[in-house]
Order: structure tokens, then C-alpha cells, then sequence
């Protein structure tokens, strides 16, 4: 493991503070420790915002726990136990390939191959040297029915194979953000070729 | 109630007890790691399971409430081979290291691997590896040997209520620890190595000393503060190795502060191991009996005023054979409260914790005043967090703002203003403390050591008289002494003729002084002849014309009398060093020397004297209900009371008597934790 | 009988049509949905009950019977209703499509569960992974609110109900009703003792009803075309429809809304186009997510999908998230890597899980290359055995299943495996130090 710096503070910014002041209305008074996770999206958020690296450091996690009058140990607990909180600084772009079962039976391993080949990384963990991409290995995302599938950051590209997945990665290296969703034009969760069922329903 | 039929045995239980609770009324032990009585029920070691009948799998008896007619069983195929599989899973990722491993000999792993584990293990795959974490000085951790039963973090977020401890990641790399690298910074830290049930978290001072079996063990009573924690006294080779705490429910139920654990390496260092004699004025050593010519030729000399003075550590029974021996040469000048506490000795009450330590569980709100009890008796503290956490005890504090109690308060003010309109009903937390049916109040004995000490505790007698704490049925006034040798010499009418203050600036020729090591005695005149009796160099010995070395707390029996006023017999662990001898015996052995000999040659002799003279000593460890019939107060004018901010001992919560201010672990613990914010808090 | 359109539940699965209010009611959403209220709680508990629904989040408890455990009496604890969205298990993606595709259908159940268990306020949990579903979730909700559906006095009815969304943050735990509610309240997804039930100590410690998202989808339906309708469909104890996630080695995989009991042949080459390579080529299925055990063909061949018929062949519906696998699958690099899966989702509360999953896992991986001795095969069967029941929460029975089907149906073909290994690797290193 590889060390790297740990900022020394961690303030919420004005949009941080609005975000957090609705999200902790959402829970019975005395109960805002369930916005936990809620603000540590919130310190993720602002950390890609500050460095362009969506991480979640210490100092991020305590400004959570004062926020929420919890004791830090509790939010450590929590940030490290759910794998969507990123302990450690990451590339620009997330590749989050799913490796489950579902996904590596439509052909995951080629996913990866061209996130290695496409994005100049070594594999799991890895960020590439240009800060570009860091490489993570999912577990299954829910899209079974559009394996295989790559989350970059919060959107899933489905039905990949390499070469699309490389295509992919060169469009994020061009700044480009294409359109998530299936890469090969499917109507969402219907079969290739357009819906056979619901095809007679009410409706606009 | 319920009735439980375990394994045939039919047994009648509490409904809302648990299955394994019910095993344990019947006499059948469960196994079990991650249980333990004082702390929430966790259920994830998985250890206890047993068959229910009619259940589909088996249950976690520690979590599983009974249900009448419930039939259980914990000796058929289905449970042996749950245990037996639960035991080949914990032991897959423990490494093999007992040779090595301080928890040898008394580990629940081990000792339940032994009981119900299989005879070979089937695991070919690597072991995990942990990280061990830094958490301070005294609690040393081998995190791979953790079982992850959670204890440790239970009880720092439970009972010591200091939540530093968690579990980080999940599933096999799930870590026990801090997670940001820091020492703990409770003061009842000790007792994680007591609660965890293998090598993970073990004792620091004590790594790779000794193994249990060598170990002699003798009960003690802890004196480095005024809790009286029952404790166990571990020793090889007349030495004390380490100290553990001994249950009892109403004093520190299984818990023990850290001082007293672990500054008993104080006890091996600038020790009095010899008679000392002032010559030409310098100390020079000498033999006993030219030591007690020279105590004689002082003490008898035509017309010379006698003084005695008893600290923080003497023992009842030198006390009371030290008050003889001045009798007998004919002085009543005998002061007790070297500490400069004005404590009113008129009765008992005045100067007891009156509720008890267990009755604080039954108050329902609580004053604090002068008192960092957290410091003071850690024991205590947590007693009083026990019982906020259970709900409904406002707790409100007057003294410095910003304590950490380790429990939410209301600061209420600093010093006399505030106490005063505590007395006359003016304050708002009267309102509290007058709803409340049982409150009761802390009365720091720090706080009586100032000038109008004597007025600052009339005023909180006054405060729990109107605030509805004196009752027929009640006692909630609590003075909270802060070592082992205080409240016993109080009961002794230590307290007559001149105080502390004359017999130090001339008032007496010859003066005693007994169990006070720290005792500054620098302002006393050189024409006052001072016999100083004791266990450590410190600076009563400087200014000694005779030092008469004396045995510590581990080194004699005697009895001690805690803040409760609970009576309390320690023995014996170790002989004391050198030429020192137990305090009585060398009273005993000085009155001969005198021409005075005190009329007893054995303890039993001696104890049958107090036990005549001061029927409070018959009664045992045993301690009455206290109630209070008469709510006339302490002498004082509450006019008289200052403004001034209640002072909390000074020093850090590591070094405040003469054991532990020797000890090279507590000066490690102070220099760890010496921050500024730290110092702040004390 | 395949299932015809009109008979259809959720008509925008594939988002066709747009997920909004406007859309959603011109496909029958919120239509009567005051009356339905007004019907008043026993009679909905009860219809529901006639229905037959049984949860689709996997375990297949009775709907109607759960809601019928809250308390009936208001006090103050106040009730809620929380909805399991945190869809992660292997196989599994139906739920996605409602909250994207037809999240008005899950609000008005939310509303009208609300209503039947008194609570008036819902939690939905969704996934972290859906930040997109849960974007249009929240739009959706918010949608419902402004136009009184939600909130104060919803619907008109006088009843009060706010629904929010929580997200989670990566934890297939997190689908363990009580590793949820901790989950909800702020702590680590670890599952809790039970009893106490969720339905006497829940969320914040009140009374709580965890329900999937499926299952409270189609209450609105159901209660519009009445039990009878629903229970119409499937065998007896297995009635309604269910929406299906037909994937793996077939030629268009699809998510589908179908009758219950179904042959899973019949769905298979109805809706998926068929096993790659034709039906003969198939070689097992995971016919409900990740954690039932696998079917060789010989049972494929004439399986139907309901809870029972699958409960008879020691596996289950589960999910209904069907996995095929055809013959060109390493079968045990498949189980392997499902294996990896719990090893990295046991949250790591119980030994038996959090130690035996890792033992597992690597017992497996050397089982794909066939680096164990053929005795291993037992001590791998018996250790999954050892962590089966032994826990708090059914993740780890879960977990180990997949790995017992593996042996039950294909023990052969891992023997093979190490009796290949060991005819590579002859004269060289005995098994035993390799493996260390």
C-alpha cells in the first residue's frame, strides 16, 4: 500500500452546508446520526470538487462526526465498513469493474483487459500514472440483465466488450462523457432487438 | 418467572433472562467469548450455542430470551458440533503463539479449545495477519490473536465511556482498534486486558513476566485512591508482579482504575528500607534501636509538646496504635488532614459517602461540587455513568467548566457564588434536584482544603438539607475522599488538640508522622524533633530528624476503611524491603523503647482494641443503609464563603502519591498524556 | 399461460415511456388510491393477505401476514415503513428497473403499506451504486408530494405520510432486514440479534416493516384488481406475477414480468431467446440469484419457477435472478468467484462467517485449479456445513449454498479437476506442501 497525504482540515463548503442542512430534516430530531453516510457522500463530493479526487480523508470524517455530534471511532467504523467510501485519493475517474459471477460469465474479464490496455493500469488498486483512472474491482452492481458492466463514478455502461469498453475509456481520456446506459443501443433491461413483451400497454 | 427444563434440570428464572443465564441457574456452564454480564449483548461469537427444542437451528443462548416451558439442551450431537465448529473457526486465523503469549495459562481460548474444540486442525490456507495498534502505555495489543469479540470496544463505549475503540472494514478484515493511532485515554484502561478473552490486548508493564502458575496471590484493598477496589495481589519471589481487581457488586463490581493496577513498580523504588538518624544534620543510616533512642530522648523529655500526624496512607491499625502511643506519653495533639481538607469530624456523616457506591445506581439526580470524580476514583465515575446512561439523572457540576466526565452535565458555575444560591434555593437546578426523589451530591474533599474550607462544607450540607438529599429513608450527602487511609483515621477521632497547621510551625517539640511521605514539612522549625514513618523518600523524609521505615499497602495486613466508610482487611502479599516492618510493629516495638509499651503484642490484640473502642470496625465489610434523622449541619456561616473557584487536585490523575509518583509507568502515562488539554482537565 | 400485457403490473420496464407522475397515471398509477385508503387497514392487510403475495426480496414470507405483525394499537412510538432497495444480490436487477422505469408504482404502495401497518413515515433504502435510480427516485417522490399525493393529508385522505430516500453505500449486508435498520439509524450494516422483531423493536426502536421494493410495488394493483386477480396466477401458494432477470449464457437477456411457475425452460426460450448454443448446450442454472444452488439440466429441463417447486429441488426462487451457464462454463471458477463475493460481503460479526467464508473462498480457489486433495471436496462440503445455521443473519447461509450445490450436482467434475492437477504436476511437489 502505497502512503499519501492526508490533509490537515476538512471544512464543509457553503454547498456542502445547504445539502447537509436538508438531508439531516430527513431524520427524527436526535436521530442525525443516521446521515452518516449521507455526509460522507457529502465530504466525497466536495473533495472531487476541491482536488478533483472524490476520497474521503480523516480530517473529512471527524467534520462529519462534529456535524453529527457523534463520536469520530463510530464514523471511521462506518467509512471503512461500506465500500463506496474511498479512504484513500483516487484518479479523476473511477472504473469500477464488476467481477461477480453474472458479469464474468458475459465476458468481465475483457472488461478489465481493455481498462488495463485502454487506461495504463497495472490492475485492481492501480491509478494511472496521469491521474486519469483508478482501477477497482466491484462486486455485482445490480445490472445482471446488461452484463457485463463498468461504473465509471456513478454511471454503469452496459453490455461491454473490449472493444466498446476501449472506446469508452478513450472518449473519458477526451473529456468526452458518453451517454450511460448499454453500449449497444438495447432498450434498457429488454432483450436486444426491442421489447417482445409490453408492447400493448396503456400509456402515452 | 419462567420455568426452564436444561438437559432434564427444571429451573425457575426472571422472565427476560437469557437461555444461558437459565443454564447458569442450573448449574451447567455454556461457553462463551464475546458474553460478558456488564456489557450489551453482542451474540456474534456464537460460542454458547445450545438446542431449543422445537427450534430449527441452534441459538445463541446469551441472546435468547426464555420462554415458559421452554425445553433446552446443551449436551447433544447438534450443539457439540456447533461448538466444535465455532471453535475450529476461531482457531483458524489465531496464530499458535501461547509458548509466547502473556495470556498462556488463563485464556478463555485456550482453555475452551482444550473443553470443547476438536484435536487437529483442517485449515491449509495462510493465516491472517493483523497489524498491532499503539494504545498507550499500559495495554499492550498482538492484534492477530484478536477473536473479534468485541469486549474491548463495548466496554470503553459502555462502561468507561470513553468511545475510541471500534472495529474498522468488515468481514475477515474487520480490525479492532483506534483507527487513528492513539493512546487510550481512560482511566480504567487496565480492564481491557482483564475483559478480553485472549492475548490481544495484555498488560505492558506485565509482557512476558510471568506465567499465572508462579504466581502467589494475596487480597488486597486498593488505597492509591479512596474507592477501596477489592483487588488481587499477584507476587513471585516477594515481588509484586502485577495487581488485578477482585469482584465485589458494591464497591467496583469487576472493575479497577489504572493507578492502582499499575504503579506498583513504585513499590520497589526510593524506598525507606532502613532506620535513618539525623547527625551533625545530615541523615545517616542507623540501626533500629538507635533510632528509637533518639525517638525516646525527644519524646520523653520533661515538658516537651508532642504532636502526631497520619496521612493519606496509613492503615487503621497504626493509626489507632499511633493515637495510643501519644495517650500514653500523654498528648492529644493528633491531626489527620495533612491534605489541609476541613473536614468536621463530629459525626460520621459529615464525612462519609453516605449513599454508598452501589445507591448510586437508586439516585436520580446528582450535584457534583469540587469534584472531578472521574480522576478521583475512576471506579466511582463509572458507577455514576452507569447510571447515566440507564436515563432520567441529571447530573449538574460546580467547579471548573469543561470537565470530561465521560457523561453529559450541566455546568452550573465555578465557586461560592453558585453554591450559595444552590443553598438558598435560588439556583435553578434546585428545581432538579428537588423534583427528584433520591438526589444526592459529591462533595470533592479537595475542595475543603482552603481557608474557608470548614464554611464550604457547611454550605453543602445546607445545599443537600434544602435540595431534599437528608431524608429519613435517604442520605444523599457524599464526601468523596481520595486515598485508602483517609476515612479510616477520621473514625478514629484522629482529629484533637492542635491541628496540622500549629504542630508545623512550632507548636509541638516532637512531632510523628505516619503514612504522609509527600507531606512537605519544610516549614517546620528545626527545634521541632520530627520522627517521619513511612514507606518512600519523598519530602516528609527530607526534613525527618528519624526516618522509621515502614510497609506499603501490598506489605502488611490492615485494615482500611474506604469513602463509604466500608471497612475493608488487605493482607499481606510481600515482606517489606530491607529492615521496614509493619507499621504497627514498629509503634509497638518504639512504645517499649519509650518506656511506654503499648498494651498489645499481636494484630488479633490490637484489632480487639479497635474493634472495643470503635464498634464502627465490628460491623465487617458490611455497610448499613445510611439514613439521615438529623439534618443539622457542620458548623458554618455561609456568609463566610468565598467566591473563589472550587480548586480540583493538582497534578495529573498518574502521579498523585508516593507509590505512584515512583513508579517509571505512571511517569511514562503522564508524559503520554501530559498535553496541555489534559492538564487543563484535571 | 404466459402472462399477457394487460395483466402486466409494471407496463414502463424498460422505460419505454417516462417514469414521471404525468406518464405513470395515464398507465393506471394513483387511480382510486384515495378509495383504496379509505378501505382502512384491516381491509387492505387482508386482501393482501387473499392475494398471496409473498415477499419478492427473497425469503418469500407472507406479505399480508408480516404487515398483520405491527402493532395495532397507536403509542407513542411512531410506526415506519422501510423499503429494502438495496438490491445487490448476484443475478439480481429487477428492482433497478422500478425505481428508474415505474417508481410511482413503489410511492403509491409505500403510501397505501403506510397506511395498512400506521406508519406515517417510509424510508426507502436504495443501493449506493443506483445514484442514478435514486435521483429519479427522489424526483419521483417529490413529484408525488407537490401534488398532494404525499405529505400532509395525503391524497385527501386525511392520512399523513412522508417517504424519503436513504442511500447505502456498498454493502450487500445492508439487504439483511436488520443489518438495514442499522444501517438506516447511522452504524455498521451488522444484523441484529433476533428476537426482538422488527415489527415490536425496529428502526429507532419502534415498530418497523422491512419490505422489498417488488413486493410493495404491486400492492396498488393488486388492491385496484382485487386478490383475486392476482392469485389467479401460478400454482397454489406461489400466485402472482414476478418480474424475472434472465441472464448468463443466454441469447437476449431481459428482465420480464411473468406469471408465477413458469417451467424455467419455457421462460428461458420465450423471453431470453433461448440457451446459447440451443437448449442442450446448457449445463446448469442459479435459478434465484446468487445464493440458491445451482440446477444441473436434467432438473432445468422441467423445473417450474415458484417458491415450492424449487424448495423441493434444495434450492429456491430467491430473487428470481436466473443465471444460466452453458457448457462452455468453468463451473467451479463460477461458485468460486461467488464465493469470493461473501467472502467480501460478510460484514464479519459472526466467526462462523467471517473466518469460514475466507476458508471457503480459498478452498475454492484451489479447488478451480484442482490444487486439493479429493478428501478436500469433504472437508470443503463439511466446513460449509459448520457455518450453515450458526449464525445471526442468513448471509452466511447464503454464502455456502452455491458451494453445497457445486458438490451436490457436480462433485465429478471437481474430482476430475484435482486428478488432472495431479497428473500435471507428478514429480513434482506433493499437494500438500503446494498448498501451503
Amino acid at each position: 500500500m502505497t502512503e499519501h497525504h492526508e490533509p490537515t482540515s476538512f471544512a464543509f463548503d457553503a454547498e456542502s452546508n445547504a445539502s447537509i442542512e436538508k438531508i439531516v430534516a430527513r431524520y427524527p430530531a436526535g436521530k442525525q446520526a443516521s446521515a452518516v453516510i449521507p455526509l460522507l457522500y457529502i465530504v466525497q463530493r466536495q473533495m472531487k470538487r476541491m482536488t478533483d479526487s472524490g476520497w474521503v480523508p480523516r480530517v473529512g470524517m471527524d467534520a462529519v462526526a462534529a456535524r453529527l455530534s457523534m463520536a469520530p471511532i463510530r464514523v471511521y467504523e462506518v467509512a471503512t465498513f461500506y465500500f463506496m467510501f474511498n479512504t484513500k485519493p483516487i484518479g479523476r475517474f473511477h472504473l469500477q469493474v464488476c467481477g461477480t459471477t453474472p458479469c464474468w460469465l458475459r465476458g468481465s474479464d475483457a472488461v478489465l483487459k481493455a481498462c488495463k490496455d485502454a487506461g495504463g493500469l497495472k490492475g485492481y488498486g492501480d491509478t494511472s500514472a496521469d491521474g486519469n483512472f483508478t482501477l477497482s474491482e466491484v462486486e455485482c452492481m445490480g445490472g445482471c440483465v446488461n452484463a457485463p458492466i463498468l461504473c465509471v463514478d456513478d454511471d454503469y455502461y452496459e453490455d461491454l466488450d473490449y472493444e466498446s469498453t476501449v472506446k469508452l475509456i478513450e472518449a473519458l481520456k477526451r473529456g468526452e462523457r458518453p451517454t450511460p446506459g448499454s453500449v449497444i443501443g438495447r432498450q434498457t433491461s429488454a432483450p436486444v432487438g426491442g421489447p417482445i413483451t409490453l408492447l400493448d400497454v396503456a400509456g402515452e | 418467572m419462567a420455568k426452564v427444563t436444561i438437559d432434564g434440570i427444571e429451573v425457575e428464572v426472571p422472565n427476560g433472562a437469557s437461555v444461558l443465564q437459565a443454564c447458569e441457574a442450573a448449574g451447567i456452564e455454556i461457553p462463551r467469548f464475546c458474553y460478558h454480564e456488564r456489557l450489551s449483548v453482542a451474540g456474534n461469537c456464537r460460542m454458547c450455542l445450545v438446542e431449543v427444542e422445537k427450534a430449527p437451528k441452534p441459538v445463541a443462548s446469551c441472546a435468547f430470551p426464555v420462554a415458559d416451558g421452554m425445553k433446552v439442551f446443551t449436551d447433544t450431537e447438534m450443539v457439540r458440533r456447533a461448538r466444535r465448529g465455532v471453535m475450529e473457526f476461531l482457531l483458524i486465523n489465531h496464530p499458535l503463539d501461547c509458548p509466547i503469549c502473556d495470556q498462556g495459562g488463563e485464556c478463555d481460548l485456550q482453555d475452551q479449545a482444550v473443553a470443547y474444540g476438536g484435536g487437529a486442525s483442517r485449515y491449509k490456507e495462510e493465516k491472517r495477519v493483523v497489524k498491532d495498534k499503539y494504545m498507550g502505555p499500559l495495554v499492550k495489543t498482538i492484534m492477530t490473536r484478536c477473536i473479534q469479540c468485541t469486549r474491548c470496544i463495548r466496554f470503553a463505549t459502555e462502561v468507561a465511556g470513553t468511545a475510541e475503540l471500534g472495529a474498522t472494514s468488515r468481514g475477515e478484515h474487520m480490525e479492532v482498534g483506534t483507527y487513528v493511532e492513539k493512546a487510550l485515554t481512560s482511566e480504567l484502561s487496565g480492564n481491557l486486558i482483564d475483559i478480553c478473552p485472549v492475548g490481544a490486548l495484555t498488560s505492558r508493564p506485565y509482557a512476558f513476566v510471568s506465567r499465572p502458575w508462579e504466581l502467589s496471590k494475596a487480597d488486597g484493598i486498593d488505597v492509591l485512591d479512596a474507592t477501596g477496589t477489592n483487588i488481587r495481589i499477584d507476587t513471585r519471589g516477594g515481588e509484586v508482579l502485577r495487581i488485578l481487581p477482585r469482584t465485589n457488586e458494591e464497591v467496583n463490581e469487576e472493575w479497577m482504575a489504572d493507578r492502582g493496577r499499575f504503579s506498583f513498580d513504585g513499590l520497589k523504588r526510593k524506598r525507606l528500607d532502613r532506620p535513618w538518624v539525623r547527625q551533625g544534620g545530615k541523615l545517616v543510616p542507623a540501626t533500629w534501636q538507635e533510632a528509637f533512642s533518639a525517638i525516646a530522648a525527644a519524646f520523653t523529655a520533661p515538658g516537651a509538646k508532642l504532636g502526631a500526624l497520619a496521612g493519606e496512607l496509613a492503615d487503621v491499625e497504626s493509626t489507632l496504635a499511633l493515637k495510643e502511643l501519644m495517650a500514653s506519653l500523654g498528648s492529644s495533639n493528633l491531626d489527620c488532614r495533612t491534605d489541609g481538607a476541613a473536614i468536621d469530624t463530629s459525626r460520621r456523616d459529615f464525612y462519609s459517602f453516605n449513599t454508598s457506591i452501589a445507591g448510586i445506581e437508586e439516585a436520580d439526580a446528582l450535584l457534583i461540587i469540587g469534584s472531578n470524580p472521574r480522576t478521583e476514583s475512576p471506579v466511582i465515575n463509572a458507577r455514576i455513568r452507569k447510571r447515566v446512561v440507564a436515563g432520567g439523572f441529571p447530573v449538574g457540576v460546580v467547579g471548573p467548566q469543561g470537565l470530561d466526565l465521560t457523561y453529559g452535565h450541566d455546568w452550573l458555575g465555578e465557586g461560592g457564588a453558585t453554591l450559595r444560591a444552590l443553598a438558598s434555593g435560588a439556583h435553578r437546578f434546585c428545581e432538579v434536584l428537588r423534583n427528584a426523589k433520591k438526589p444526592m451530591l459529591i462533595l470533592g474533599r479537595n475542595a475543603l482544603a482552603r481557608a474557608d474550607g470548614a464554611t464550604l462544607l457547611a454550605v453543602a450540607w445546607q445545599i443537600a438539607a434544602f435540595n431534599g438529599m437528608l431524608k429519613p429513608d435517604w442520605h444523599g450527602f457524599n464526601l468523596l475522599h481520595r486515598f485508602g487511609g483517609q476515612h479510616g483515621a477520621l473514625d478514629l477521632g484522629f482529629v484533637s488538640g492542635l491541628p496540622m497547621a500549629k504542630m508545623l510551625t512550632g507548636g509541638v517539640d516532637a512531632l510523628w508522622v505516619m503514612g504522609a511521605d509527600g507531606l512537605d514539612l519544610s516549614a517546620v522549625p528545626a527545634s521541632t524533633f520530627v520522627v517521619v514513618q513511612g514507606h518512600h523518600g519523598e519530602a516528609a523524609a527530607a526534613r525527618a530528624d528519624v526516618i522509621l521505615p515502614g510497609a506499603a499497602y501490598t506489605e502488611k495486613d490492615a485494615a482500611w476503611v474506604n469513602t463509604e466508610g466500608r471497612v475493608q482487611l488487605g493482607f499481606q502479599a510481600v515482606h517489606p524491603p530491607g529492615e521496614a516492618r509493619e507499621d504497627w510493629k514498629v509503634l509497638r516495638a518504639a512504645s517499649a523503647a519509650l518506656g511506654k509499651p503499648l498494651p498489645f503484642d499481636t494484630l488479633e490484640a490490637l484489632r480487639a482494641r479497635l474493634v472495643s473502642a470503635y464498634p464502627v470496625f465490628a460491623q465487617g465489610d458490611a455497610l448499613p443503609h445510611y439514613v439521615c434523622t438529623n439534618t443539622a449541619g457542620p458548623a458554618g456561616d455561609i456568609s463566610g464563603l468565598r467566591d473563589d473557584a472550587l480548586a480540583l487536585p493538582a497534578g495529573n490523575y498518574w502521579q498523585q502519591d508516593p507509590i505512584s509518583r515512583a513508579s517509571e509507568t505512571m511517569a511514562e502515562c503522564a508524559r503520554t498524556y501530559a498535553a496541555p488539554a489534559a492538564l487543563a482537565a484535571e | 399461460m404466459a402472462l399477457s400485457d394487460k395483466d402486466r403490473i409494471f407496463t414502463n420496464l424498460y422505460g419505454v415511456q417516462h417514469w414521471g407522475l404525468a406518464a405513470a397515471r395515464k398507465r393506471g398509477n394513483w387511480d382510486g388510491t384515495k378509495d383504496i385508503i379509505l378501505k382502512g387497514r384491516d381491509w387492505i392487510i387482508e386482501e393482501v393477505k387473499n392475494s398471496g403475495l409473498r415477499g419478492r426480496g427473497g425469503a418469500g414470507f407472507p406479505t399480508g401476514m408480516k404487515w398483520s405483525f405491527m402493532p395495532k394499537q397507536a403509542s407513542e412510538r411512531p410506526h415506519y415503513l422501510v423499503v429494502n432497495a438495496d438490491e445487490s444480490e448476484p443475478g439480481t436487477c429487477k428492482d433497478r428497473d422500478i425505481l428508474r422505469h415505474d417508481p410511482h408504482t413503489l410511492i403509491e404502495g409505500c403510501l397505501i403499506a403506510g397506511v395498512a401497518m400506521g406508519a406515517h413515515a417510509g424510508y426507502i433504502y436504495v443501493r449506493g451504486e443506483y445514484y442514478n435510480e435514486h435521483v429519479v427516485l427522489q424526483a419521483a417522490i417529490d413529484e408525488a408530494r407537490d401534488a398532494g399525493l404525499l405529505g400532509p393529508n395525503a391524497c385527501g385522505t386525511g392520512f399523513d405520510f412522508e417517504l424519503y430516500v436513504h442511500r447505502g453505500a456498498g454493502a450487500y449486508i445492508c439487504g439483511e432486514e436488520t443489518a438495514l435498520i442499522e444501517s438506516l439509524e447511522g452504524k455498521k450494516g451488522m444484523p441484529r440479534l433476533k428476537p426482538p422483531f422488527p415489527a415490536a423493536v425496529g428502526l429507532y426502536g419502534c415498530p418497523s416493516t422491512v419490505n422489498n421494493v417488488e413486493t410493495i410495488a404491486v400492492v396498488p394493483t393488486i388492491l385496484r384488481r382485487g386478490a383475486a386477480w392476482f392469485a389467479g396466477f401460478g400454482r397454489p401458494r406461489n400466485s402472482g406475477t414476478k418480474i424475472f432477470c434472465l441472464q448468463g449464457h443466454v441469447n437476449k437477456p431481459c428482465n420480464v414480468e411473468e406469471e408465477m411457475s413458469m417451467p424455467l425452460k419455457e421462460l428461458i426460450e420465450r423471453h431470453a431467446g433461448g440457451v446459447r448454443g440451443g437448449w442442450d448446450n446448457l449445463l446448469a442454472v442459479i435459478p434465484g440469484g446468487s445464493s440458491t444452488p445451482m440446477l444441473p439440466k436434467s432438473i432445468c429441463d422441467d423445473v417450474l419457477m415458484d417458491f415450492d417447486a424449487l424448495r423441493d429441488h434444495k434450492t429456491g426462487l430467491g430473487t428470481a435472478g436466473v443465471i444460466v451457464m452453458d457448457k462452455s462454463t468453468d463451473l467451479i471458477k463460477a461458485i468460486a468467484r461467488l464465493s469470493k463475493f461473501y467472502k467480501h460481503e460478510s460484514c464479519g460479526q459472526c466467526t462462523p462467517c467471517r473466518e469460514g467464508m475466507g476458508w471457503v473462498g480459498r478452498m475454492m480457489d484451489r479447488m478451480v485449479e484442482g490444487r486439493a486433495d479429493v478428501a478436500e471436496i469433504d472437508v470443503l462440503e463439511q466446513v460449509t456445513r459448520q457455518i450453515e445455521g450458526h449464525t445471526i443473519c442468513a448471509l452466511a447461509d447464503g454464502g455456502v449454498w452455491p458451494v453445497q450445490g457445486l458438490i451436490r450436482h457436480f462433485r465429478p467434475m471437481m474430482e476430475e479437476r484435482i486428478a488432472a492437477y495431479k497428473a500435471r504436476s507428478a514429480g513434482t511437489a506433493p499437494v500438500a506442501l503446494a498448498a501451503e
